[in-house]
């Protein structure tokens, strides 16, 4: 573990407050290149707060997270001056985040979508971004409805659309906060599918997820979350066995062997 | 018949003056209230309660007494304006804090979401706006804001008041000389109504033409 092994991203002690709630109570976690890691636990354990503060979707004041060693929100130096919004959203261009609601935006085609990063952020030329962009729409299996609006796209269609923005972009790493929890049943899977595609094409990605079996099959970690803290972790196989020793896991999981079972 | 025949060369001149203040107000306000607008949306908490503040009274005066406040206040505080620009600034100020208010209207109707995926994949706040927000905000916006247009046109009937000759005050000017009040008051509400209702028809296409985005 030198130097080279230096995590793509790294979390130290991280702490975050919503008033005078503390919803993260000292987070410390690494992913490293290529790795998916998946982060479960109950609603209210501060998953998609972590999440979202990766990319400064939240503002997070204490502790630290770096990505390719640069901290996301605050500049280098002793006096943490937080970015300024140019060079904030550079740093967010290194990561891709794709929504529980989608978040498409309405007014733009699907192609349109995925090329506006592309365009306004990468300073490609239109040509060259609609070719990217329709190249990743196929890929998410799209490529017959590029130049759909969202409205008249299924839930599973529009978030492959999301995905398709996000990784476009070619992102250090992808956040997935609940991609498919706003799905019905059914739609579940081709957005999946195209999670498991990605993660095989070596595409490092923290994800919030409930669906533990996807979690168990595509993550090469997963991260147990409770009450602000990281109560355990580790590779699927070994997370499950853990469940005998640590009560509240058991108790999250036995809800899913329930219902599934 | 004739009266309102012998009357609309006079008229014309005033006609052109409404339509300029009008127009004037139209840009001004536009201008100031949407980078207001945007201000009470998403700037700091101060600039937020200075933009609250300055909506809420402006709107809270009637627009006759902006109008004599600006003309009768200005000149002691030192400065000179004459009767035309006094009145276009009393009614760019009114109608700026009319659209601050669609403004924030327009954008706060616009989901959380839409801002977040605008930062998630690097835009800067500009681009969001100009990119994510506002296409999607203008539908909301245009429809109120084009009726406030017509409210532009109205209000600067007032200014007849300043002494500035505009189409209201023409009429009157006209009405001096023939007596004949009914034909001119008449000739005169055609001619605003017909302004207006031509921006009516503009406001109710835009509607069709920004109604393919769905909420």
């Amino acid at each position: 573990m030198g130097e080279n092994r230096r995590p793509l991203l790294g979390i130290e002690s991280l702490r975050k407050s919503f008033g005078k709630v503390e919803v993260l109570k000292g987070i410390d976690m690494a992913v490293h290149k290529g790795e998916v890691v998946s982060v479960i636990g109950p609603s209210g354990s501060g998953k998609t707060t972590l999440l979202r503060c990766v990319n400064f979707l939240e503002i997070y004041e204490r502790g630290s997270i770096r990505i390719d060693g640069q901290e996301v929100g605050y500049r280098d130096g002793d006096n943490r001056q937080r970015r300024g919004e140019t060079d904030l959203a550079r740093m967010r261009a290194e990561t891709g985040m794709v929504f529980q609601s989608f978040n498409l935006f309405p007014h733009l085609t699907a192609v349109q979508n995925v090329m506006l990063g592309l365009v306004k952020v990468r300073r490609k030329p239109k040509q060259e971004a609609r070719e990217i962009a329709e190249h990743w729409l196929k890929r998410v299996g799209l490529g017959h409805r590029i130049d759909s609006l969202p409205a008249e796209l299924s839930g599973g269609q529009q978030q492959r659309v999301g995905i398709a923005r996000a990784v476009a972009m070619e992102p250090k790493i992808l956040l997935l906060d609940e991609i498919t929890s706003a799905l019905d049943p059914e739609l579940v899977t081709e957005v999946l599918d195209v999670v498991r595609q990605l993660a095989e094409d070596g595409m490092t990605m923290l994800m919030v997820t409930h669906e533990i079996a996807f979690a168990r099959d595509a993550s090469d970690r997963i991260v147990f979350m409770d009450d602000g803290r990281v109560s355990a972790e580790g590779p699927p196989g070994e997370l499950m066995a853990q469940a005998g020793s640590n009560e509240r896991l058991d108790a999250f999981l036995s809800r899913f062997r329930t219902s599934h079972l | 018949m004739d009266a309102m025949l012998y009357a609309l060369p006079f008229l014309m001149k005033g006609f052109s003056i409404t339509l300029w203040v009008s127009a004037l107000v139209v840009v001004f306000s536009l201008a100031a209230g949407l980078v207001l607008g945007v201000a009470l949306v998403y700037g700091p908490r101060p600039l937020q309660w200075i933009v609250r503040l300055f909506s809420d009274c402006i709107r809270g005066i009637p627009i006759l007494v902006l109008i004599f406040v600006v003309y009768y206040g200005f000149p002691p505080l030192g400065i000179s304006i004459n009767s035309f620009w006094a009145g276009v600034v009393a009614l760019t100020l009114f109608k700026a804090a009319q659209v601050i208010e669609y403004v924030r209207g327009a954008i706060s109707s616009i989901p959380r979401g839409q801002m977040e995926a605008g930062k998630a994949i690097g835009l800067t706040f500009v681009q969001r706006l100009q990119s994510v927000i506002f296409p999607q905000a203008v539908r909301r916006f245009l429809p109120p804001w084009i009726n406030g247009v017509t409210d532009a046109v109205k209000g600067s009937a007032l200014i007849s008041l300043l002494g500035v000759v505009d189409l209201m005050q023409s009429i009157n000017e006209v009405i001096g000389r023939t007596y004949e009040a009914m034909p001119l008051y008449l000739l005169g509400a055609f001619i605003y109504f017909a302004i207006n209702y031509s921006l009516s028809l503009t406001s109710r296409f835009v509607e069709r033409r920004y109604a393919y985005i769905r909420d």
